[in-house]
Formats: C-alpha cells, structure tokens, sequence
C-alpha cells in the first residue's frame, strides 16, 4: 500500500477541530501556518508557552533583524526556505536579560561564523553566544524554541480556538 | 506514603500456557492466552494482552514518564520520581465508590525490574510491542521462546541536540534505521551549512523530518533539542498511544503531519470531555487536569513540548500553578 503523507503550508492547511466540554482557552488550540499567515514578518508569536519556556511562530520574509539569546534556541522550518546567518559575540556583547531572544540594534561586528539553509523539516541550532539573523526570499515559515523574551508576542485570544464550555 | 520493601516473586508457571506468574507487594499478576490479568486484595482486572503489554514496555522505556501512566481506566502508575505507585481503580469513580481501589508505592527500580521480569517472560519472539501493530506479529497464545533482544530501545536522549559530537545520533541506514513504509512519499535533503574558517563544527543543523520517519517505535518520544529545562521531543505515531496519559504538568503537542485524534477525559475521575482532531502545523496544550489517549489511522509526525524543571509536579499538586498553561489577561 502506498502512503500519502499530509503536511501543511502557508498557502495550504487545513486546521483540525477542538470540540470539549472544557474552557478551550485552557488548550490554546492554534495553527503556525494561520499564525504566521496573519503575522508581520518577523513577528515572534508565542503559540506554546511552559512557565518562562516558549515556542514562537514566525513568518520569515526578507532579512529579519539581528538577534541573540543568553541561552540556546532551535528553529524547525515549516515551509518554505531559510537562511540563518550567524555571527559570534564577543564577551561582552553576549545578552544578560533573563532568556528569549533580543532584537540587536545591527549586525554586530564580531567575526561571521557562517550560514545555514535549512528548508522544510530541519531543525537547526541557534547557538548560545552567537548573533543570528533569518533570511528568505520568499515568506517561510518556522517554529522557534525559546524563553519568554523581549522579542516574544503574545496575542492569544487572537490566535487560538475558543468557544463556550 | 508507605513504601513497599517487596520485590518481584514469581508464584508459578501455567501448566497449559507456559507463562509464568508473579506478584509484587500486594499484586498478583498472570497472564493467559488473550489476557493480562491482576489481582489485589479487595479486587481483580482483565487487559487484552496486545495493550497490557504495549503499555508496560513503553512505561519501563519512559522511565514512568511524567505522572500518571494509565495502561487503562483501571491499572496504572504514577510517577513520584524516585517512587512509583501501582495503582488499581484509584482514579475510577466506580471502584472507589464500591471501595474496590488499591494503591501501593514502591522505589522506582522496583517497578522497573518487576515490569522487565513480566515483560521478558510473557513476550515470545517475533512480537515486539513498540512496532505498530501491522508492522509485528501477535502476542496471542502460548509460550514459545522468549525474545533474546532488547524489549526497550530508541529511548537515547540528547542532551543539547540531536547530533552534536558526543550527543545521540541522528537516524539514518548507517545506524540501522531505513525510512517507515508510512513515510517513503516523502523527499529528504540535508540542510547546507557553510562555516568560515576558524569556526568549521559550530554551526549545526539535521532534518528532522527525515529522523523522525526513520524511528523504529511508535509512541516513543525522545528528546531532540533542549533549551535550558525545556525539552523538544520527536516521535511517530501510528495506531493507538497504547496508554492513557495523565501528565503532572501540562505539555504542548506539535502535528508536523497528518492527524491524530486526542480524547480527553478529566484525570481524576476519567469522566469524558471530548475530542481534539490535530492536522498540520496545529498546536495544542495538554493541560495538567486531564487524561489524553491519542489514536492516529495513518503514522504521523509529533512534536511534544516538556518542561523538565525538578519539582513542578508538587507545584502543580498543591494548586501553587494552575492546570493550564495561558493567561489570556
């Protein structure tokens, strides 16, 4: 038997259903591709949220401002193509807030480490003590793993699914 | 909390079936040629083998995982992290109406090694309950030959991310691990990475996608990439999950492809509240009052969210956070 695997897209996706006898709010039922598809480029949207650790969803189109985080992120691309670019911090230009992603005022002027492209399905490493920038031609789509940060939108009710109990 | 000093016995072997019997504490446990059943002192419970089985391997893999592991309505642990409760009708509204409820607590390497004896000894070769059920073959009738290999397997967790030098490997044909029949439709390519000299090994990425359609279990998540005590984790899913969940905390799932279909009932009381269908690039919270099962009629693409701070398990129990995860203000 062959198989058709199902995947979604920006222009593409098909939600699926919360039907409960519960305060959906409590669920935070959402999509990263209707997120994104309503997003400004670049707009960091909370669509996970544990305590202080988050899951942003981002429309990636155009080159994204210069960010760095005290700790390490991870990006999944979700559709479309992606170019990280990476620079490394010096000592004293490695971010002191408590966690998330800040925006840098410009690239910073550390020495350039290199890119990576990564496309739908991969998942890349944004590292502790680096700068890093996104890039696509086209808009894309990616999940980013991280704290609550300066960077973070949160527009909930916006987003998810909800309905009476 | 009392903690049972009592190990694994085993009581016998079947005459007719060739398994053996066992008990732990105050449980009995006995399997014949359909059914797991268990016994205590104030009462007695029937488990289709395929599923009693299927859920102990993945509870001794998941190292009872967080919180509460439901083989069904009835049977089940809970994790206390150092101790495990083996529980029968505690969380049923029926069997503590009628006071048919018990509830032992043991160290956790307890359990572990009674859960590995009965498993070792009730599955035959040519069964491996960590493969989806048309990819094995059926754990139904007698005793024939014990499985030599390892009942539990692809539970090696990253650290950072999947592989880093030094971290756990991607999956690939090198480490034994071709694409699933479920998944063969799909293309995958390799992220480029281009580093400048002096920097060669420092920037890092892996299709993902391609690891988690190389995964040889189902239902298995493990870790990939862990921000601070956050923790990203992977799995495939195809069928039935193979217990009921009922988490300490609440956790986040991410479909990355096809669907599954959540059903949700009340943790406590297992009283039904209904469903969730999740397609592509849906993402839902599983909050902390709640069970979860998850059935997926084609293998699919999971994500789970975990927060692995030490302690929020009592934080959650004392009411100090709430059962859900958004503020909406």
């Amino acid at each position: 038997m062959a198989y058709n695997t199902h995947i979604g897209s920006l222009d593409a996706y098909e939600k699926g259903t919360i039907e409960l006898k519960d305060d959906l709010r409590k669920y935070a039922f959402s999509n990263v591709y209707e997120v994104a598809g309503k997003s400004a480029p670049f707009e960091r949207v909370a669509v996970a949220q544990n305590l202080e650790y988050v899951a942003e969803a981002v429309r990636i189109e155009g080159d994204s401002p210069w960010y760095a985080a005290p700790h390490d992120e991870f990006a999944i691309v979700m559709d479309g193509e992606v170019t990280f670019n990476f620079v490394q911090l010096e000592a004293d230009q490695v971010p002191n807030h408590d966690g998330g992603a800040a925006q840098l005022g410009a690239k910073p002027n550390g020495p350039t480490m290199g890119k990576v492209t990564a496309r739908r399905g991969h998942q890349v490493l944004l590292p502790q003590g680096a700068a890093y920038q996104l890039t696509s031609a086209k808009p894309a789509v990616a999940i980013i793993q991280t704290c609550d940060g300066p960077v973070t939108v949160k527009r909930w009710s916006e987003i998810c699914t909800l309905g009476d109990a | 909390m009392d903690i049972q000093s009592a190990k694994i016995v085993a009581t016998g072997t079947d005459p007719d079936t060739g398994y053996d019997s066992f008990r732990l504490g105050g449980f009995e446990f006995r399997r014949d040629e359909y059914f797991a059943h268990i016994e205590w002192p104030k009462g007695s419970h029937i488990i289709e083998i395929d599923r009693f089985l299927r859920a102990m391997v993945r509870d001794i893999g998941w190292g009872f995982f967080y919180g509460w592991i439901f083989f069904d309505d009835i049977f089940g642990t809970t994790n206390h992290y150092g101790t495990v409760d083996l529980f029968a009708g505690a969380y049923d509204q029926g069997y503590k109406d009628q006071g048919l409820d018990h509830l032992e607590t043991f160290p956790a390497e307890v359990v572990k090694e009674a859960f590995e004896t009965i498993s070792q000894n009730w599955i035959n070769q040519g069964y491996d309950p960590l493969n989806s059920p048309l990819e094995t073959g059926s754990p139904l009738g007698p005793k024939t030959t014990e499985r030599t290999d390892e009942l539990v397997r692809g539970f090696r967790p990253a650290t950072r991310m999947l592989g880093l030098p030094g971290d756990a490997p991607v999956r690939s044909d090198e480490t034994g691990h071709p694409t699933n029949r479920a998944f063969a439709d799909m293309e995958f390519d390799t992220p480029d990475i281009e580093c400048e000299p002096g920097f060669e090994g420092q920037l890092h990425a892996i299709n993902l996608f391609d690891h988690i359609a190389r995964a040889d279990v189902t239902w298995n998540p493990s870790f990939t990439a862990i921000t601070r005590a956050s923790i990203c984790c992977v799995t495939s899913e195809e069928h039935m999950l193979p217990v009921i969940h009922g988490n300490d905390r609440n956790e986040w799932f991410f479909q990355l492809t096809d669907e599954i279909h959540w059903q949700i009932a009340d943790k406590n009381s297992g009283a039904p509240r209904g469903k969730i269908v999740m397609k592509p690039g849906d993402v839902c919270a599983m909050p902390a009052d709640i069970r979860h099962q998850g059935f997926s009629p084609k293998r699919s693409m999971l994500m789970v969210m975990e927060n692995g701070t030490p302690g929020l398990e009592t934080r959650y129990a004392s009411g100090e956070l709430k059962p859900y995860p958004v503020d909406f203000g």
